[in-house]
Parts: C-alpha cells; structure tokens; sequence
C-alpha cells in the first residue's frame, strides 16, 4: 500500500560510498553472497515445491499479521493499528489468491498458435527498500513475490520502521527455511546508513533494486546504473461527477482517506465535486464524521501540515488521525471526527492544501461544469501525482472514459475507494501490490501494480513459424482454340469491350462481339496501344459510369488488360487513391495500404490475352504510366485479377516474329524466376516447371513456323501458366534489372529480360554473398531448381554444377534462335554510354521491388557485374558457373 | 608414495562429507582428482562452500579437480557463483 516514504524531497541518498569501513564493506559483502548462493541454489527448485514453501510463508503471515502490525505502530507512531493489521492480511492472504495458480518456475505460459514460449528466469538477487508508512505489510508482500519467483532479497527497511520489517523478514525466513527454502535467501541490514544503500546499489552481484520509497531513494535507485522498480510520489484527484451514487462515493472516500490514517499514497487528496451535489455531498461527509473547515480554520490547517518553503506536506503530520492534526492546527472538533475537509478556489502552490497529504485532510472543489471538473482534476494529477492513481465516482459511462482518457495515470479507479481500491484484488481485479508503478509521470519503467512478473526475467522461445502461403488465380480460365465462345456464358446489360486501334482493326473486336448475347449493350473503348496513363483510364471510368456497365472485356495485350483492371478498380471504388496503392511493400500480406473492399458499383472483368508473354489475364499487377509526373506506378493486388481469363490461340495468330520471341522470352524469364523465386511452393512450382518445358519446345516452332496452330497454342497456354506461377511466387533480379535497362535505353521488355537471362541464372545459381530473409524457404535452394529444370528439359549433366551449366548453354542457344542481340553492345550502346548510365542502373534495379523475392539479395555492385556481364554478352554466364563458388 | 590420481564416487546424501573428505585426502594425491557427481541431483549452500573450500586446496596443492556428471541445473548453479572456472569437468 504505502509505496513512498514521507518528505524525502529533500533527502538525496548520496551515492558516494567512501565513507564506508573496511568491516562494514566486508559485512555488506556477506551478505551479497549468501543471497548470490541462496539464489544461484534456487535455481534448482521446481513449481511445486517453491509453491508449497509460499503457501507456508503465507499462513505465518497470517499468523503474525496482528503482532505485526501492533509493532509497526509502536515503532512507528503512524497509522491504525487495526487497518494495519488489515494491510498485513491483503499482503499474504490476497497477494497469495493472486499468484497461487500461476506459473513462475519454468515454462509460464504457452501460444502454441504463435510458436511461443514463456520461460520464468530468476533476477538473482533483488536489494529491496521499503517505507515507513507500510513497513510490515510491505516486507511480507516482497517475501511472498520473492520466494514465489526463486529471488533473494537483501531489505533496506526504513531506519524508524527497523524493528518491525526485521521481525516481519524473520516471520518470512522461518516459514520459508521450515519448507525448504535456499539458506540465506532473505537478510536485513542492520543498523543501516544510506552509504549502505548507495553500496548495494551498485553491488555487481544485486540484480534489480526495487525502491519502495521516497523519491529520494527511487532516484537514487533509477541512477545507480542498475535496473530498478521505483514507485512515484501520488496526489490523487476525486471526481464526484453529479450522477454519482453519493452515498457510496462518500463512504468509499471517507474509509479510503482514514484507512491507516491516510498513509496510503493512492488515497484521494482533493474531491472535485460537481456544483449540482456539492452542497449534499459535503453534508454527507458531515453527517458520516468529517468535520467541513471553515476558511479561518482551513488557513490554520494550511500553515500546520504543509511547509510553507516546499509546498510539500509536514512530515509530523503524516499518519496522525484528524482530531489530532485539528490540535497540532489550532482548532478543536468533535472527538469522532474521522476527517478535516477543506474547500479550496484552486490548485497550486498558492492553495497549499492542494498537494498531497497523507493524513485524513481531503481539499474539496466545487466545479461549475463537466469540463471544469476534469481541468481541475488534470491539474491535481500534475501537481505532482503523474502516474500515480485517479478516482472517478460516476454513473456516467461517457464522462467515465473521458475521464480515464486525460487522466496521467496508472490506476483510474471507478466507483471505489482510491487507496484500498489501488491496492488491487479487494475492489477490483488489478494485481494486489504495495508498490504502484507511476510511469514515466513519476519518473518510473513501469504503470504496473509491482507483482511477481517484475520480479523475474522472462524468456521467450521463439519457434520458426510456417509461413501461411496461398495461391490464388481468377475464378474461371477458358483456354485453347474458341475460348472465346464463353463469352456467350456470361450475363450482362451493357459490356464496355477495351482494346486498342490496331486489334480493333484486325478483326479482334468483331471475334468478341459474336459471342455477345444479342440483349447485351455493347461499346467498345479504344485506348492508345502502349502504357496506359491514367488520363486514358479515367476516360474509361466515365465510360462505364456513363453505360452503367455491368461487363468489361478486355482485348488486347498486357497494357490493355492493365487499364482496363484500373479502371475496374476506379469504377468499383472511386475514392481508391492510386498513388497510395502504388506504395512499396514487402510483404502483400503485411503491406501498410489496403485495397478497398466497399464498392459503389460491381462489374465483371473478362480478359482476353492478344500476346503470349505477360499473363495479365490472369496476374494481380497493373502498370500505369504517370505522363504528368513521368513516372511509372505498378499496382500489385490480387483485387486486380480478372474474374476470367480467355486463352485463345486465335487472337495470337497474326502476332509478328519480333513479338512472338519477346514475348516468348518474357513468358520463360516469368516461369524460371518464379521456380526459384524465395515465395515458390509445391503450387507454383508445377505451374513454372510446365511451362519452361513448353517454352523450350514450342517456342522455337511459333516463332519459325507462325502458323503452326499447335505451338501458338501451347505458348499461349504457356505465358497464361507462367503467370499464374508468377502471380503467386513473384519473380526475380532479371526482372529489375531489365526493367532498369528497358526504361533507360528504350529496350522492349521481352528484349530486355533476354539480354539478362543467362547471366542471372548463373548469379542465382552461385553461392550468395548475402541471402534474403525468407521464412517461406529452408536453406538456399536455387541452384537444385536449375538442376530440376535441366533435367525437366532433358539437357544432360551428373553433377548440379553440370546441369546449370546446361541449363545456361540451352537458354543461350534458345535465344541464338529467336535471332535476339546477344550482347548489349550489339544494341550499339557504347561502352563509355553504357558506363555513364551505370549509377542510374545500378539504382533503379536497386529500387525496383521485383528482386526482393530473388533467392539471393543483390549487393548494387553485384547488379552492376550482371549489366556489364549483360553488356559483354556471350559467354560470360558460363564463365561465371565455371568459376562460381560451388554449394552442395 | 603419492596417489596419482584419485577417483570419488559424491553421495548425494553427504555431498559435504564426501567433499570435505577429499580436501583431506589431497595431501596423498599428486596428480588429479576427480569426483562423480553422477548421483547427485541438487547442490545446496553448504555443499558449494565445500566445494570452494576444496578448490582452494586444490589451487594450493597444484592438483586438478575434474567434477564429472555434473547435472546441467548443478553446473548453472556453478556458473552463477563463479566456480564453474575452478575445476575441470568431464562427461
């Protein structure tokens, strides 16, 4: 209860230990080892029997509670022999209903849902000192949560509250060392200066301090270098809000005041009483004993317990009863009287009873308005209670979370007493204490009722988690020659067809429509054939709020498809900010945007693939061009996927030669980053391993024989499955950096990836210098992948090394084939060009998100030997596998 | 002639007997000394004032003392109270 020693403002414990003797040092240190050995043998002790010794410290308690506290009287001279007998009881009685089923020894707590484990770690040895006000109750309480987490403790008890802490510990010691308990695990200095604190503040071997009084001593604790529990200084402020039930707040507020004559720091200071039922409540307080001051009387109280040079209570006030502070004042009342109520106009140091006072005096303020009630309350809690304990007494629920949201405090109780209440485990179901964590208000680590989690290190065991993983594709794929013919499945009033000028002209549009039921509107919106800006699809935004679309059927290549899964978005949600969806993640799951999920409109979303290479039929992504800000903004959102995807090889027939290999080589890079990408399972590993088979085999023959209905058809059906690979395992380094290369120099995508390919299979393939964090991987598997692939594509080879190698030397000829530059100086980049672009490379690919599920993380050097591998082409991929470092 | 090596079987019963029967018997011993504590499942304060006593001797004597089937609680009660660096151990 009492958790702070009075008037100690003044007294600094000085941390200067010279003055100490040799004798007196070497007694100290006595008593550091016996607790260091007493702790270092606890270690060994199990649950059951440091419970077992608990429950036995506890009845002794119980025991003695009353000789106890009779002593603490006598030695004293503060304080209500019988409310410290009380005290002593919620010390050992309540504080052992609190802990006897909880878990301190071992394994405390489990979440198997989390992979966690708690273990209980002992401090060791814990330097403890306790106050005056509470000496008894304060002792037993620490024994009881010192043995129950396998500590010993060295008391530093108050010097006039000696005798009665030193015959509580040996109360304590006894029942303990009868169950069981380590010899030496609890000692009291004797005789003891503040040099011997400061010397044991320091000691190496004591592991925590835990300060029980004034701030002086917490201060001093807080600066001795040493992890410390300190406790503050309170001045508790008492809102009787007009819906009170007033007879309960009064008799609450005149027990918690007088109890042990107010030596409780949590006890109420000043009553801030709402005008409507200040006139009933002082009346009430009147008629249950307390004597209500008159101004003449309430200066004579003023200039009796408070010093006029500190503003800080008298000490030789404090836990005196009221008619005894009425004399010591100057005025007489009624021999009953349990409590002196002072009005006062303000708070501050020019109202000194405004201060905290631990003795039956409570200030009480009439307060005109809601608001002014909690100004002033916040003004009692500054003036220094921060931290400390707020009481409300209110039916009011409104006013009562007000209250608790202003209040700087670590106890906001409501409709019950401020001391007893604080304490805990009486009138509520905070943790019983003696010590009230004040925060930072009071210059302290913790808010926390001080129990027995403060007195132990806890240890967590953190098991490796299995990454939930997904896979997500559109709802419906319709694929092979007259996919298309679905469309006819698909219901809709007006269908708004998205292509661009040169498919419309081909014939591509015509194709769609005939599948269209006849009752459908039909308008078709014609988007220029590149990037789209995001002029062009607000453009189509307004088209489909204008038709009230229900169906958009996107016709084209990957940036058709793009706006058109834009323009759905900006449809549905027309709030959705672009910009902030286009911030950078690392994780989709754990990103910072959402994307919404409340639409204003639904419409369906078909997509219809013209190339066969991007996937975006069937991938979460979409790229727009920013032309104002010149910039490019991808967004990523499984939202974006289309509802369903059309592969049909008739809308690729008529692509040319150029276009079939980079988009071809496109396709391949997707499934082969992908297959090695850090986010690759089970599921995206048989879709990326498929269609690098049908890449390798039909490729070369859509790209020879254009007509050949089989190969265009696989190689559509291959960039549809690459995606869905991708959309699920992302890709990879040869991604950034062509993205990098392609916006610098104007290179086609396709192209691009090409010029990097080998090389990046041999970097992966090589021991990283340094690996990403991947929890969705275990170990470094990539060039195992390659090897799968190689042997997939039947290239021969016995070692991994061998089967890489492979791998490069097929891939190389594959892109002989298709006729691709096989250098970056065959695209007649000079040298001294391309090095001048190299930092604004190097950066690019640094920044673009695509590597971050690369198997290994790219250094901006290592980024920069890949341009210039991609630069020197031919060869050099099978140099770097020849000369790499080899991993097993 | 002095024993070269001297092998002691600690009973947990009188972890301190045994151990302070052994500082005796370091006057005999010119080689090592090595104490099975396989029997033993927990050490008390007497028992590692024995045991810090014993180290002493020993230091002064020149004579190793191996601590053999330490239990890992025993050993963690050794190593919070600096001891664990005075004796060798073997499994």
């Amino acid at each position: 209860m009492a958790t702070r020693e009075v008037v100690p403002q003044r007294v600094q414990l000085p941390l200067s230990t010279e003055s100490l003797s040799e004798e007196r040092i070497a007694y100290l240190e006595r008593l550091v080892l016996q607790a260091k050995t007493a702790a270092a043998v606890f270690t060994q002790f199990g649950q059951e029997e440091v419970d077992g010794i608990v429950k036995a410290m506890v009845l002794a308690g119980l025991d003695q509670a009353q000789p106890l506290a009779r002593l603490a009287v006598e030695e004293t001279k503060l304080g209500v022999m019988e409310d410290k007998v009380i005290k002593n009881m919620v010390a050992t009685e309540f504080a052992y209903n609190y802990i006897k089923d909880k878990r301190t020894v071992g394994v405390i707590r489990e979440f198997p849902d989390r992979n966690l484990v708690e273990i209980a770690e002992p401090i060791g040895v814990i330097f403890s000192i306790t106050p005056i006000t509470n000496p008894t109750s304060t002792v037993l309480f620490k024994c009881i949560m010192a043995i129950k987490t396998r500590n010993a403790v060295i008391f530093s008890p108050h010097p006039n509250a000696w005798r009665c802490c030193s015959a509580a510990v040996k109360v304590m010691y006894e029942a303990a060392r009868i169950h069981g308990a380590p010899e030496g695990v609890f000692s009291c200095l004797e005789e003891h200066t503040l040099q011997d604190n400061a010397y044991l503040m320091r000691h190496k071997d004591v592991g925590l301090i835990d300060a029980t009084g004034g701030p002086g001593a917490v201060r001093a604790a807080y600066s001795s270098g040493k992890p410390a529990l300190g406790v503050g200084p309170g001045n508790t402020p008492v809102y009787l809000e007009k819906t009170a039930d007033l007879k309960t707040a009064v008799t609450d507020i005149i027990l918690s005041k007088t109890f042990d004559n107010g030596t409780i720091c949590a006890s109420e200071q000043t009553a801030v009483i709402d005008d409507e039922i200040y006139d009933s409540a002082l009346k009430k307080f009147a008629e249950l004993g307390a004597h209500i001051c008159n101004e003449h009387e309430a200066k004579l109280l003023a200039c009796a317990v408070i010093d006029p040079e500190t503003g800080f209570m008298q000490a030789a006030a404090v836990g005196h009863k009221a008619t005894d502070i009425a004399r010591l004042a100057g005025f007489a009342v009624k021999p009953n009287t349990k409590l002196l109520i002072t009005p006062i106009q303000g708070v501050g140091r020019e109202y000194p009873l405004s201060v905290e006072k631990l003795f039956p005096v409570l200030a009480a303020y009439r307060a005109k308005s809601v608001d002014e009630a909690l100004k002033v309350c916040i003004d009692v809690n500054h003036a220094g209670g921060l931290g400390h304990t707020a009481v409300i007494f209110s039916r009011d629920e409104e006013i009562i979370h007000k209250f608790g949201q202003v209040m700087n405090a670590g106890r906001i109780l409501v409709n019950s007493p401020g001391s007893v209440g604080a304490v805990g485990g009486v009138y509520n179901d905070l943790p019983p204490t003696f010590s009230f964590g004040c925060g930072t208000g009071g210059g302290n680590s913790t808010t926390d009722n001080v129990n027995i989690y403060h007195y132990l290190n806890i240890k967590r065991v953190a098991r490796r988690t299995q990454a939930h993983m997904w896979f997500r594709v559109p709802n419906q794929i319709y694929f092979n020659w007259n996919a298309v013919e679905n469309v006819r499945e698909f219901v809709s009033r007006s269908t708004i067809i998205v292509t661009s000028p040169a498919l419309e002209q081909i014939g591509h549009v015509d194709l769609v429509r005939r599948c269209i039921p006849a009752a459908t509107h039909i308008h078709v919106s014609i988007i220029p054939d590149a990037e789209p800006e995001v002029k062009v699809v607000m453009q189509g935004v307004e088209a489909l709020n204008f038709y009230k679309a229900d169906q958009i059927i996107a016709v084209g290549g990957g940036s058709v498809i793009d706006a058109a899964k834009i323009m759905k978005l900006k449809y549905e949600s027309p709030e959705a900010d672009l910009e902030e969806l286009a911030a950078p993640f690392l994780d989709l799951r754990k990103r910072v945007v959402e994307y919404p999920t409340e639409k204003s409109h639904r419409i369906r979303l078909i997509a219809i693939s013209t190339t066969s290479g991007t996937g975006s039929e069937v991938t979460p992504f979409a790229v727009l061009t920013d032309k104002e800000r010149a910039r490019k903004v991808t967004l990523a959102d499984y939202s974006l996927t289309p509802d369903v995807a059309i592969v049909d090889p008739q809308f690729v027939m008529s692509m040319p030669k150029g276009l079939t290999a980079d988009t071809g080589i496109d396709c391949l890079t997707h499934a082969l980053e992908a297959a090695v990408s850090s986010y690759a399972s089970p599921y995206t590993d048989c879709n990326a391993m498929q269609a690098i088979r049908m890449v390798f085999k039909y490729l070369p023959v859509a790209y020879e024989h254009p007509g050949d209905e089989e190969a265009r058809s696989m190689m559509h059906n291959a960039a549809c499955i690459a995606a869905m690979a991708f959309s699920n395992a992302s890709v990879g380094v040869n991604h950034a950096l062509a993205h990098s290369f392609g916006a610098r120099f104007s290179v086609a995508h396709g192209r691009a990836n090409a010029l990097m390919l080998p090389h990046v299979i041999a970097y992966n393939a090589s021991v990283p210098t340094k690996f990403l964090p991947s929890p969705y991987q275990m170990g470094y598997v990539a060039h195992k992948k390659y090897a799968t692939v190689a042997d997939l594509l039947g290239l021969g080879g016995h070692t991994i090394d061998e089967k890489v190698k492979s791998l490069v030397t097929a891939t190389e000829q594959l892109l002989d084939q298709l006729g691709f530059p096989r250098s970056i100086a065959d695209l007649g980049i000079s040298h001294e060009e391309f090095e001048r672009a190299m930092p604004d490379l190097t950066k690019r690919a640094f920044d673009d998100p695509s590597w971050r599920s690369n198997p290994r993380m790219p250094l901006i050097s290592e980024l920069a030997e890949l341009f210039w591998k991609a630069y020197e082409g031919r060869g050099s991929a099978k140099a770097t596998v020849a000369a790499q470092e080899k991993i097993s | 002639m002095a024993t070269i090596a001297v092998w002691i079987r600690v009973d947990e019963e009188r972890v301190v007997q045994s151990l302070q029967d052994t500082a005796q018997r370091l006057d005999g011993v010119d080689g090592e000394v090595t104490l099975d504590f396989s029997a033993v499942h927990r050490i008390d304060a007497s028992a590692l004032g024995a045991m810090g006593e014993l180290a002493s001797i020993a230091d002064d004597k020149g004579i190793k003392v191996v601590l053999r089937g330490v239990n890992v609680e025993i050993y963690r009660v050794l190593k919070l109270l600096k001891l664990v660096s005075r004796f060798s151990f073997g499994n």
